[in-house]
């Protein structure tokens, strides 16, 4: 099972999942820079989080022309893994990899903390580490993060159990409250129709060690791992 | 391109030089300056680049200690040896001038400059703080600077990918129209990597890399160099445009060109842009140097010698490459997609010159432009203004009255000085990197230093009411909370960078403060061994109705052997201990509580001991790394009552209690819940180790007292206070958003 992190020119959390894939759960990872054309044997396509190209324009509107991106598109389409954290959903969104797009936070303010999330579906391969139900805690550090789908898509993603993660309170209840940034459906992560892309915007990665406030993240990567 | 005016002695005036400077310009050079080097001397000769006023004074501060590896002074920023082969790359800076007049862009730059200086010594950045002052915020222009800088600090950081862990945010009349915004960065480098500001070696290659040189920032540095005043916004243009993606793509590439061994020597450019980094780096290498502005990547065309010279244009570095080596070093900056451009090389014969269209635009000696070589030093005049006795002398007697104390302390929860900064640290990003181990709303944040057991401590502090009142002790005060901060996350102060914001440095009344203040700096870093490895001076903070005040911000840095040997500001469990180290004394002096309940600042700044300041904070360090308490939090803004109320509140989701007994003595109760006495640290305390820890403060012959439990919804403060926890997390979580969602509502 190999690791192969995406690295755009703006990208700043790839160094986060490469620590915590590497040290935290001892797996084999290594970096790929967004201007080559070949993913060398990687089984699973982390997307990180950061700012791409500067993403002054719109999130991930860019980097979707970076040259790795067929050879992602290609290994998604062999149904194999790839998981957009933050700036990589939005470039998963962008290139169609995922439905719908993030727009800027309802607030129109970046906004930073921990959040608590809902396990909505543990029969994927992203999440077959938790509990039905289960609530965990990770952050968020976002400025557009708020999930945006037609009534159709939404409803879509809806009956076929798409949603993987939902904001909630510590409780698991979802509120608009309990919502960071005016998604719709209060909806933090989903997975693609053929259950192999999977684009969250909090940070899984920054929740794999107590010492840095929560090991809430390491059940989505060692899902991967035993999925492959 | 219109032609060049002529230079001369009006036109130096125009340009912020003296007379007698201007005659010293012409007797270094022997001729009249072109216009070009007329603007290069001025610009380097200002306050911002040389320190003139100030030099004098900051030589007096303790530079080394026993892990200084680079002192102040000598690179971009001091560099403190933190062992593992590791050392610590870290300064505070002001862009004051600048969010005066465009907050958003002056506070973006203000972190783009520190991040630069950071990088350009090798190391990777790892943690962003600021520093905030603003004036009340019933005031919408006091608002919109606020949230322009906020926004500003966030937004480069975050797109940066570094970590923004700590800072403080005040609010005082004095800083309405100029708000003090100072940015600092904190860097990690392998002791072998480092890199220094130099050039030198004959026939070197001088490589200009990052953004195009246009326009902007054209003398930033003069301009802050002035008081604020109408004439100002006209300086709009004076304030320059920050790129975070470009500072991004700039800082991975340095790094690997550190890495890569190509390097002599790199200097990033900020103030006085081309001009301060190659004569600075020549100076340094005491070599000269030859450029070419013809070679400049520009964002215009027509853009005069004078210009580009002068250009404070933002993200771009100058680097001295061996030679043989350009190709190499230039496919790194191809590979990070980073323009570049040979500008010329390094000489022996001792001159900056510069060729524009052919011709010498500027031929001086560097050593002379520099700080330490020809530039000017002055000893400016300081007289004590008379207001301090006065103040100092006023009785306080009539703010002592009796009140409903359980309003008075949900009025003080409530004051934008106290209350939850959650509104502005949530547009920071705290996180990124995953070394955070403790971010804002701690007393100090602290940060893992990944591949070794250890980690950071940092904080910025000041006080600068108590610097008002008695700037000497009111600095020593500073650098005391900082310390005390630092030592209630279990880590041993090391080094302190300092930011010197005040006024006009050409009023003696002005001066004092200034020079009193880095005196009583000087006596507390000298006592807890904190040497200042670097800094920075604003002077003028002031316009014509307005002096902000004196607000020497300390930046400071701790080391902890054992990272999991830490403890949180805040309440764990109940039935801990509520131990108090210190006393606490009549002291309302330049207190929240004055301020917010009278509007006055009146008194003089509380007693500090350093001697038992530093004992205190011992008993502190050694408790949490026995293991023994489970909280420490230091009594500063708003005295014990808020101290403690803030041990309940810190955590949103779970407040915890407290029934504490107050002993009065003969303090008036408002002394007793609201003075800000130093030397105060409130721990919780596991009873079975409630012994141990008033042992040790005993054998330290610290003042100890085991004051009550931690538990249930309620914070009981002997017959003073008895308040509901939720309505006090109301008061102290509200306050601030409640300034802004009003406003957003209304428009």
């Amino acid at each position: 099972m190999n690791f192969g992190i995406v690295v755009f020119p703006g990208s700043n959390c790839d160094y986060d999942v490469y620590w915590g894939l590497k040290n935290d759960l001892g797996y084999p990872v290594r970096f790929l820079w967004h201007r080559q054309r070949d993913l060398e044997g990687c089984d699973v396509i982390v997307l990180p989080g950061g700012f791409a190209h500067g993403d002054y324009l719109r999130a991930g509107a860019i980097a979707r022309f970076s040259p790795i991106m067929e050879a992602v598109v290609e290994h998604a389409r062999q149904g194999r893994p790839v998981i957009g954290i933050c700036n990589g959903f939005q470039v998963l969104t962008e290139i169609g990899l995922l439905p719908g797009a993030l727009l800027r936070n309802e607030s129109l303010r970046f906004a930073h903390g921990p959040v608590y999330l809902r396990v909505e579906n543990v029969q994927t391969p992203f999440t077959s580490g938790y509990q039905p139900g289960q609530v965990i805690q990770v952050p968020i550090a976002h400025g557009q993060g708020r999930y945006y789908a037609p009534p159709e898509v939404l409803a879509g993603l809806e009956d076929e159990q798409r949603v993987l993660f939902r904001y909630c309170d510590a409780s698991g209840r979802i509120s608009p409250e309990a919502n960071p940034n005016g998604s719709l459906h209060h909806i933090a992560g989903l997975v693609s129709a053929n259950g192999r892309v999977m684009g969250m915007m909090p940070h899984p990665e920054r929740r794999m060690n107590s010492r840095l406030g929560g090991s809430d993240g390491l059940a989505l990567f060692q899902s991967l791992a035993q999925a492959a | 391109m219109k032609p060049d005016p002529p230079v001369t002695l009006d036109l130096a005036l125009q340009h912020g030089l003296s007379e007698e400077e201007y005659q010293r310009l012409l007797d270094i050079l022997g001729r009249t300056p072109t216009y070009a080097e007329l603007g290069v001397f001025s610009v380097m000769w200002s306050e911002h680049c040389c320190y003139k006023n100030s030099i004098a004074h900051l030589k007096t501060l303790p530079r080394k200690g026993p892990r200084t590896l680079v002192e102040a002074g000598e690179e971009n920023a001091g560099l403190v040896d933190i062992g593992h082969g590791l050392a610590v790359a870290f300064k505070i800076e002001s862009h004051n001038h600048p969010c005066a007049v465009e907050p958003y862009q002056g506070a973006a730059t203000g972190v783009g400059g520190i991040m630069r200086d950071i990088f350009t010594m090798g190391a990777r950045p790892i943690a962003s703080l600021d520093s905030l002052h603003f004036g009340p915020l019933d005031n919408a222009r006091h608002r919109f600077l606020m949230d322009g800088v906020v926004r500003g600090v966030g937004d480069y950081g975050n797109c940066l990918g570094i970590p923004t862990v700590a800072g403080e945010t005040y609010f005082h009349e004095g800083y309405g129209t100029n708000p003090i915004v100072n940015c600092m960065a904190v860097g990690v480098v392998r002791t072998d990597r480092i890199a220094s500001a130099i050039a030198e070696g004959e026939g070197n290659t001088v490589i200009i890399y990052g953004s195009r040189t246009g326009r902007d920032g054209i003398h930033g540095a003069t301009f802050a160099s002035e008081e604020i005043s109408e004439e100002s916004e006209a300086k709009r243009s004076s304030v320059q445009v920050g790129d975070p993606f470009a500072e991004k793509l700039l800082l991975e590439a340095t790094l690997e060109l550190v890495k890569s061994g190509t390097l002599v020597g790199v200097q990033d450019m900020g103030a006085a842009g081309i001009t301060c980094s190659s004569s600075e780096m020549a100076a340094k290498g005491k070599a000269g140097i030859i450029i070419d502005l013809d070679k400049v990547p520009l964002r215009e065309a027509g853009m005069s010698a004078y210009e580009i010279l002068l250009s404070e244009s933002q993200e771009r570095m100058l680097a001295v490459v061996h030679r043989g080596r350009e190709e190499e070093a230039e496919a790194i900056l191809d590979r990070w997609e980073l323009l570049h451009s040979r500008l010329g090389h390094v000489t022996n014969d001792g001159r900056m010159r510069v060729l524009f269209q052919g011709r010498e635009v500027c031929d001086v000696p560097p050593f002379e432009l520099a700080l330490g070589g020809g530039a000017p030093v002055y000893h400016r005049e300081s007289r004590r203004p008379a207001k301090l006795d006065e103040y100092n002398a006023a009785d306080l007697s009539p703010y002592r009255a009796d009140r409903d104390w359980n309003v008075a302390l949900l009025e003080m929860l409530a004051s934008p000085n106290v209350c939850d900064k959650g509104w502005v640290t949530r547009q920071y990003d705290s996180t990124v990197r995953t070394n955070t181990v403790q971010g804002p709303g701690g007393d100090a944040a602290l940060l893992w230093v990944k591949e070794t057991d250890t980690a950071l401590a940092v904080t910025t502090d000041c006080n600068p009411r108590f610097v008002y009142l008695n700037p000497r002790r009111g600095a020593a005060l500073a650098v005391a909370e900082a310390a005390r901060n630092v030592s209630c996350t279990g880590a041993q102060p090391i080094a302190i960078t300092n930011c010197l914001n005040f006024g006009n440095p050409y009023k003696p009344e002005s001066f004092y403060f200034f020079a009193e203040a880095v005196a009583g700096m000087g006596e507390a870093c000298r006592a807890f061994d904190t040497p200042v490895t670097g800094g920075n001076v604003s002077f003028y903070n002031e316009s014509e109705e307005t002096s902000i005040l004196p607000t020497p911000v300390i930046g400071m840095l701790g080391l902890l052997e054992d990272v999991t040997k830490t403890v949180r500001s805040h309440f764990q469990q109940a039935g801990d201990r509520v131990v108090l180290l210190g006393t606490t004394k009549p002291e309302l002096g330049g207190s929240e509580y004055l301020w917010h309940h009278y509007g006055v600042l009146a008194g003089d700044a509380p007693a500090l001991d350093l001697d038992l300041e530093k004992r205190t904070q011992e008993v502190v360090r050694q408790a949490i790394a026995g293991g023994w308490v489970r909280s420490a939090h230091d009594c500063a803004e708003g005295g014990l009552a808020v101290a403690l109320a803030e041990c309940c509140l810190r955590d949103r989701e779970r407040p915890l209690g407290a029934t504490v007994a107050l002993e009065p003595g003969d303090l008036a109760a408002a002394d007793l819940l609201f003075a800000e006495s130093a030397s105060r640290i409130i721990l919780s305390v596991p009873p079975e180790h409630a012994a141990e820890v008033l042992q040790l403060a005993a054998l330290k012959g610290v003042p100890a007292a085991d004051l009550g439990a931690v538990g249930g919804d309620r914070l009981v403060l002997g017959a003073w206070v008895d308040l509901d926890l939720a309505r006090m997390a109301e008061a102290y979580y509200n306050a601030l958003p409640a300034y802004f969602q009003a406003v957003a509502a209304a428009e």
